[in-house]
């Protein structure tokens, strides 16, 4: 019950209810860093898994990319170049941020392309598709639940990280975290943990309904 | 018509996939490429749409170079059934059939009602129409790929083992009706199997390639079966091609007799009085209908009672006279156990029985008169052969 | 003073660092491994039980790290358990799919025929379908082995909780690249090295497994 008074409390301190450090304030930058973020990566990562994955070629590349994601540490990454950089410098966050949201978007994206059966695409190039159409219009529908998949991956990443980058003053939800360590503010630490995981746990359901919306029937289907 | 002349496909390797092809399949018929796996004929029905190109030699349909069009282009003008249909799983049956008419820029609306005759075309149940590629059995999802390959009506039709990964019962549900739609359609079909049984049934001509893309013959099915052209092709053929063969003799100058039929009411007495003399072995009792019930010995009656109440043999099955073929006939008579044929009309009705070796005798009588006029044939042939060689070179 | 030695203002040596990282990252994947055989068992078993058990450690693996070490704080205090329940957590997401896809993997008909030639239940599991699954489960387990080391470091947000995180956190507070760059090279070769050291595990375990063609 302890985290349920403490959210309460933080919820009712008026110090979060207006201006730099509001409530909504935070929330607002949390998302909009957010989606700058994932817009970055999808931009970096789809074209290039769509090229890998409609040639077939680079399935060792990019797992090993993968790997090498999975072991880097996004706190060290953001230390890294804060200390390089400089805090307060947005990009401190963002390159690595950014970074560490490809490779999940770039090895689903890829196998899901590399997993579309092979007699449909020979059937699309034998019934005259040029490549391009192929890839949009059979490749990458068919691949759609995977592909969101990746995105879901990253976009889930990126709402924890940059709750982290918070240790190098990047604003957003972290701030709530680290600012109540800080000042020994026990009640605006969960307070700012239980927001952002709220956002993550919306970010997920975001993504459910985009996939009800964009994944053809015909794929959805039973497990 | 799709021509091969002198086709290569040489692969960086080294491996020969096709070697010197020449032939011709002709319009509205069905050619059969027939081997072993590994003889080249995916890889030349794959040449024809350009989905692989050939290292030397040409492809020409009805005269007109396969290379001289952009290779999409000339893909949607022609037809291309695959094993596993290759549906695309996020669109619905009737999406994926208006899928060449959709790419060659024709409205959505009226692609669906193309699509929604060819569904009825290849006797696909219009409620099908919504469902998705997943929610079809191996059979309707293979219709599908027929329907979608017919959607843009091309004169030409490519089909590589379309029927290969269906159950066999299916299967000849589906060969059954590829013959029907194309006696309605008359296209230019090249087909790709390695069955030889489905080669022989549906193919008017067919190719039989051996390792590395050789052609070891071309030649309609009864003649294949007739002559091998060698070892390869006769082994190829299997053991029993001069039964198979039979499959192409109609059965109407088979002379039924109508003498051992009986009623089953006829009285048991007289029938078995009658058969004695005049020597009939077995008589068969027809019902009402005259429709077959089964054979009596005329030695083993009872001496009351009409002759439908006896005991009777099975008569196995009948063969329906005119319409099956020598080796329907045949085969009925096989599994007869009097050793006779039962004869029946379009309808099952009884017209006569007809023993084992009248059988064999009329297959001789064909293989005689067929070989006459095959040498005549041949004979014919030789100077058009020779006519339209330089007519070949002019164009 | 060789790199590896730290500052006074680090309680740990780097190689009680490296005891605390192994021990919390490593504990916690086994951990999660135990955890994910029965339920990969079930689901793969059931299937009406997947799905919901999917969604499940999906929606926990959302969760953001830094929030979950910081709720449960509140019942654990400043201790390792604080970060190894998170990290359990975290490799379910990973490991149950792995192991469903590793017991699916196993052919229907082997299954029979193990049956067919009397073996029990718990033989069957121990002797036949585990072994087939291992391939798949150990994928997993790399995974999840690998990500727990670099996702342990979060941990020294709130605290000394991170393993070579404190360095990180320490680098930062005074300005000290030699100590970021070293918590960065350890923790990436320890993954790099973790990878390499299962890929030989899963080698010993299945060297019957057909590699030719394999992917990375």
């Amino acid at each position: 019950m302890n985290l349920v008074n403490d959210i309460r409390a933080f919820f009712g301190d008026p110090k979060f209810h207006s201006g730099y450090d509001s409530i909504w304030q935070r929330l607002a930058e949390h998302c909009w860093y957010s989606l700058i973020m994932i817009a970055c990566a999808a931009a970096i990562a789809l074209p290039l898994a769509f090229l890998t994955g409609h040639t077939g070629r680079g399935d060792g590349p990019i797992s090993a990319l993968a790997a090498v994601g999975r072991a880097m540490p996004s706190l060290g990454l953001i230390v890294l170049l804060a200390v390089k950089i400089g805090v307060f410098s947005f990009y401190a966050a963002l390159i690595p941020l950014v970074a560490l949201a490809v490779p999940p978007i770039l090895l689903t994206t890829h196998e899901g392309l590399r997993a579309v059966d092979r007699s449909v695409v020979d059937a699309a190039r034998g019934m005259g598709m040029r490549p391009m159409q192929i890839l949009l219009r059979v490749e990458v529908p068919s691949a759609l639940p995977l592909i969101l998949s990746g995105l879901r991956t990253a976009a889930v990443q990126v709402v924890a990280t940059t709750t982290i980058a918070a240790v190098i003053s990047f604003g957003g939800l972290g701030r709530y975290v680290v600012d109540g360590l800080f000042e020994y503010d026990y009640n605006q630490v969960v307070g700012g943990a239980f927001l952002v995981t709220m956002l993550s746990l919306a970010t997920l359901a975001l993504f459910a309904l985009l996939s009800r919306l964009l994944v053809s029937p015909g794929l959805r289907r039973r497990d | 018509m799709i021509s091969f002349e002198r086709v290569t496909k040489r692969y960086p390797d080294g491996t020969v996939a096709v070697s010197e092809l020449s032939l011709v399949a002709p319009d509205g018929a069905i050619t059969v490429l027939v081997g072993p796996s590994g003889c080249g004929k995916t890889t030349s029905l794959r040449m024809v749409n350009r989905l692989i190109e050939p290292t030397e030699g040409r492809i020409a349909i009805d005269g007109v170079d396969v290379r001289a069009r952009p290779a999409a282009e000339l893909r949607r003008s022609i037809g291309y059934v695959i094993q596993h249909a290759g549906l695309f799983p996020h669109r619905t049956v009737v999406d994926n059939i208006a899928t060449v008419p959709r790419l060659l820029g024709r409205d959505k609306r009226s692609a669906r009602a193309r699509a929604h005759e060819l569904m009825a075309l290849v006797g696909l149940d219009p409620a099908l129409a919504k469902r998705y590629p997943y929610q079809l059995s191996g059979g309707q999802q293979q219709r599908v790929g027929v329907a979608r390959a017919l959607a843009a009506d091309p004169p030409v039709l490519l089909m590589d083992e379309p029927f290969s990964a269906v159950d066999p019962i299916v299967r000849k549900g589906l060969q059954e009706e590829f013959l029907r739609i194309q006696s309605e359609i008359a296209k230019t079909i090249l087909f790709v199997t390695h069955d030889i049984d489905e080669a022989v049934k549906l193919g008017d001509r067919i190719a039989v390639l051996r390792a590395g893309g050789v052609l070891a013959q071309f030649d309609p099915p009864d003649r294949l079966l007739a002559e091998p052209a060698d070892a390869f092709v006769e082994q190829f053929l299997g053991v029993d091609r001069g039964i198979r063969r039979l499959t192409f003799y109609p059965s109407d100058g088979l002379s039924l007799t109508e003498a051992p039929v009986v009623a089953a009411d006829t009285p048991a007495l007289s029938a078995r009085d009658a058969a004695l003399a005049a020597g009939t072995p077995w008589l068969l009792v027809v019902d009402a209908g005259r429709r077959p019930l089964g054979w009596a010995d005329p030695a083993a009656l009872p001496g009351e009672g009409p002759i439908g109440r006896a005991r009777l043999t099975g008569f196995g099955h009948a063969f329906a006279a005119g319409t099956d073929s020598l080796r329907a006939a045949l085969d009925a008579a096989v599994l007869s156990p009097t050793g006779w044929a039962v004869g029946t009309d379009a309808d099952g009705r009884v017209l006569g029985v007809i023993s084992q070796e009248a059988i064999a005798a009329a297959i001789r009588a064909a293989h005689a008169h067929e070989s006459k006029s095959a040498e005549q044939q041949r004979e014919e042939a030789q100077p058009q052969d020779t006519a339209a060689a330089p007519m070949e070179q002019a164009r | 003073m060789s790199i590896f030695d730290l500052p006074s203002y680090i309680q740990h040596s780097y190689l009680g660092l490296l005891g605390e990282q192994l021990k919390v990252s490593f504990g916690a994947t086994g951990a999660g491994l135990l955890i994910s055989l029965p339920i990969g068992q079930a689901s793969a078993r059931w299937r009406f039980v997947y799905p919901p058990v999917l969604s499940l450690v999906t929606i926990a693996y959302s969760i953001p790290s830094l929030a979950l070490f910081v709720f449960l704080v509140d019942y654990f205090g400043l201790t390792d358990t604080t970060i190894f329940i998170p990290l359990t957590v975290y490799s379910l997401a990973v490991l149950v799919p792995g192991v469903v896809d590793g017991i699916r993997a196993v052919p229907p008909e082997v299954r029979i025929a193990a049956d067919a030639m009397g073996f029990g239940p718990a033989r069957r599991y121990f002797q036949v379908e585990l072994p087939i699954a291992a391939p798949n489960i150990m994928a997993a387990v790399r995974v999840a082995a690998v990500s727990s080391i670099s996702l342990m470091s979060v941990g020294a947000v709130l605290g000394n909780l991170g393993g070579f995180g404190e360095l990180f956190i320490t680098g930062l507070r005074f300005f000290d690249q030699r100590l970021v760059w070293l918590g960065l090279f350890t923790l990436f070769a320890l993954g790099l090295l973790t990878d390499v050291a299962l890929r030989g595990v899963q080698r010993l375990l299945t060297p019957w497994a057909d590699r030719r063609g394999a992917r990375a």
